[in-house]
């Protein structure tokens, strides 16, 4: 009696639970589905408009990926994404986590109206942003170049990573802070010895979408940088696979999957960590 | 030497005052106890002696040194916090060696106060656990151990049984008591349980929105409350205050209550005298209010008062009765082989000489 209703149960909860999530799932894999079989399809097969486009059916070729690798300067693009993403993560979740404890731990005069303030400048968009932005970036000097994104990313990082971590911070006791003040750090050796380790998920959460935001932009590096060499991931595949009204789509969407590689690998590794980021700071 | 001075002390937060000028002295190797309800300064004033927080005038001495402007490091104190505080992701070994690492102590050094702390509090087989493996008692005896091992001139422990169960927290006050004794330390308490603050200090310092209400030992501020609050506050169950007016009847001052009279006990008789007509607050303990022809033990008895048992609470080693007399409650602490039952009329006698005046307005004893 006991061992049918087990079975029925297991049978209810695949309907009730995972059934519905599977055209969820079909919904949210798709892109990622065509754009692997169409980096993979033959040109014939591709640009033939009788074919059918949902699966390949004259065979695999790594055409599109070797004219990816050798014909356009795609491994620089990769090159120049990794440094500026990783380089501007860097500097801002450093800077984040500095702002963030002051803002959590200190008492002065209008901090919480300055912790608003900072958010809100992560409100402003960046459509509008990269006008008077490019301006400050030629006056730097650093036009076409990949030290225009170091710059400038952080303007949008910073606020982020910044709101991020003070949810983050706020959660851990002051207590803690307080009775390593009294065992003899300073302010900034309670920072390093005793906050940061307390708040590795927070922080780990924190360099995650920075990187992705990062890696993902594509405004201010389109509007920043002209020359082919110094172009960044998502303008490069774009600028140089789109020729006039021609679409190299073959190796539009190569260059789009391996584009895509470094954020799923992370994603599937540290999903626990982007998970507990939603939430952190959504409970005081 | 270890003795605390506090030199009129006032600490504000924006427009609340939350320390209203406060002078306190408090002797080597003492157990004080700040008591209080929620809001009344007495956490506060505990974090400006530990220089967590900065008054807004006023002076803090430790010994003989003024530490106003001495950082909390400095100042050679150790804290344990009502949530215990410890440092997640370090083990116990070394959430107690922390303390001594920060002040560059030789390893052995460390090692043997560790493992000298850890033997008091018997959490020897625990210094190789973190944080979130240990059960409230034993994190508390961690917080506890973090603090004697740096051999502080003062404890500042802020309500640090608050979190525990009943069981546990009674098995900890007496330990806490052992271990001031054996460490001949000054212990400054923070707590807003008065049964806490009567059973482990040498005195204990009343404190009420900001300001100090008496301080004196467990029995002085029991049997000599200076004033209303304090006299309501300390003592479990409360004393019962009713109101009535001070006349003169024969030789003896008495206050007549709505249906029937007390008399003033000797050593108030004169005071009495000077409030002739006043109305005043009278206030009983209850264990000094007798149920019973044969039951008083007391030293004055009064008239016999008829007065409707309305609650009749067992606590084993004493009953606690509530007792209605037209209109008034008066709560009664009296012996288990009372006669006395639920919904049923009995004769009520107070020891007037037990009997506690205060002013009406001002709540203070009557003078």
């Amino acid at each position: 009696m006991v061992h049918i209703q087990s079975i029925r149960k297991r049978v209810s909860i695949v309907f009730s639970s995972y059934l519905p999530m599977v055209p969820f799932l079909m919904f949210a894999l798709f892109p990622f589905y065509y754009m692997v079989i169409t980096a993979l399809k033959k040109d014939q097969e591709l640009y033939n408009l009788k074919a059918a486009p949902f699966w390949i059916s004259e065979g695999l070729t790594g055409s599109h990926y070797s004219y990816l690798i050798t014909e356009t300067p795609y491994l620089t693009w990769f090159t120049n994404t990794v440094i500026v993403a990783v380089l501007t993560t860097l500097i801002s979740v450093i800077i984040g986590i500095m702002a963030a404890h002051s803002l959590a731990r200190l008492k002065f005069r209008g901090v919480d109206t300055f912790a608003v303030a900072i958010f809100i400048t992560y409100l402003v968009p960046p459509t509008l942003l990269f006008l008077p932005l490019s301006q400050v970036v030629n006056k730097l000097g650093l036009s076409d170049s990949i030290w225009s994104l170091v710059v400038t990313y952080p303007t949008f990082l910073v606020p982020f990573s910044t709101w991020l971590l003070l949810g983050y911070f706020k959660t851990i006791p002051k207590e803690i802070e307080e009775c390593a003040m009294i065992d003899g750090c300073s302010r900034f050796q309670t920072l390093i010895r005793i906050v940061l380790p307390a708040a590795v998920p927070g922080i780990i959460c924190a360099l995650l979408f920075a990187f992705t935001i990062s890696w993902n932009e594509f405004l201010y590096s389109l509007s920043f940088i002209s020359p082919t060499e110094n172009k960044t991931l998502t303008v490069g595949v774009v600028a140089e696979l789109i020729r006039g009204d021609v679409y190299y789509w073959g190796s539009l969407m190569a260059g789009a999957v391996l584009g895509s590689l470094p954020i799923v690998i992370i994603y599937v590794f540290f999903m626990d960590y982007f998970v507990s980021g939603l939430t952190a700071g959504a409970i005081k | 030497m270890a003795d605390v001075t506090v030199k009129s002390l006032v600490k504000r937060f924006e427009n609340v005052v939350a320390v209203n000028n406060i002078d306190l002295k408090i002797d080597d190797k003492e157990f004080i106890v700040l008591v209080g309800p929620s809001g009344c300064g007495k956490t506060t004033t505990l974090r400006v002696i530990a220089g967590l927080e900065e008054p807004n005038s006023g002076e803090i001495y430790i010994g003989d040194r003024l530490v106003n402007d001495v950082p909390p490091k400095d100042r050679n104190i150790a804290m344990v916090f009502q949530n215990y505080a410890l440092y997640p992701h370090m083990k116990v070994y070394n959430n107690m060696a922390f303390g001594l690492k920060m002040r560059k102590m030789p390893k052995n050094e460390i090692d043997r106060r560790v493992r000298w702390g850890a033997a008091i509090l018997g959490i020897e087989d625990l210094l190789h656990r973190k944080p979130r493996q240990l059960s409230g008692g034993q994190r508390q005896r961690v917080a506890l151990g973090r603090a004697i091992v740096r051999e502080p001139q003062v404890f500042l422990l802020d309500e640090p049984l608050s979190n525990l169960d009943a069981q546990l927290r009674v098995q900890m006050r007496t330990e806490l008591k052992k271990l001031h004794s054996r460490l001949e330390a000054t212990m400054i308490y923070v707590t807003h349980d008065q049964v806490e603050a009567m059973s482990m200090g040498d005195r204990i310092v009343v404190m009420k929105d900001g300001l100090i209400q008496q301080i004196g030992s467990p029995l002085e501020v029991y049997n000599e409350p200076v004033n209303r609050f304090v006299a309501g506050f300390i003592g479990s169950p409360s004393m019962n205050f009713v109101t009535g007016v001070v006349q003169e009847r024969g030789s003896h001052t008495v206050v007549d209550l709505d249906t029937f009279s007390l008399k003033m006990p000797e050593r108030s008789q004169e005071v009495g005298r000077a409030h002739l007509g006043k109305e005043i607050t009278v206030g009983i303990r209850p264990e000094h209010i007798y149920v019973g022809e044969n039951s008083f033990q007391g030293t004055s008895k009064s008239q016999p008062i008829e007065a409707l048992v309305e609650v009749y609470e067992a606590m084993g080693s004493v009953v606690v009765l509530e007792l209605s007399v037209q209109g008034n409650n008066f709560v009664a602490q009296v012996d288990p082989n009372t006669p006395a039952r639920s919904r049923k009329s009995i004769k009520m006698y107070f020891d007037e000489d037990r009997l506690h005046l205060f002013d009406l307005r001002t709540g203070k004893v009557l003078q």
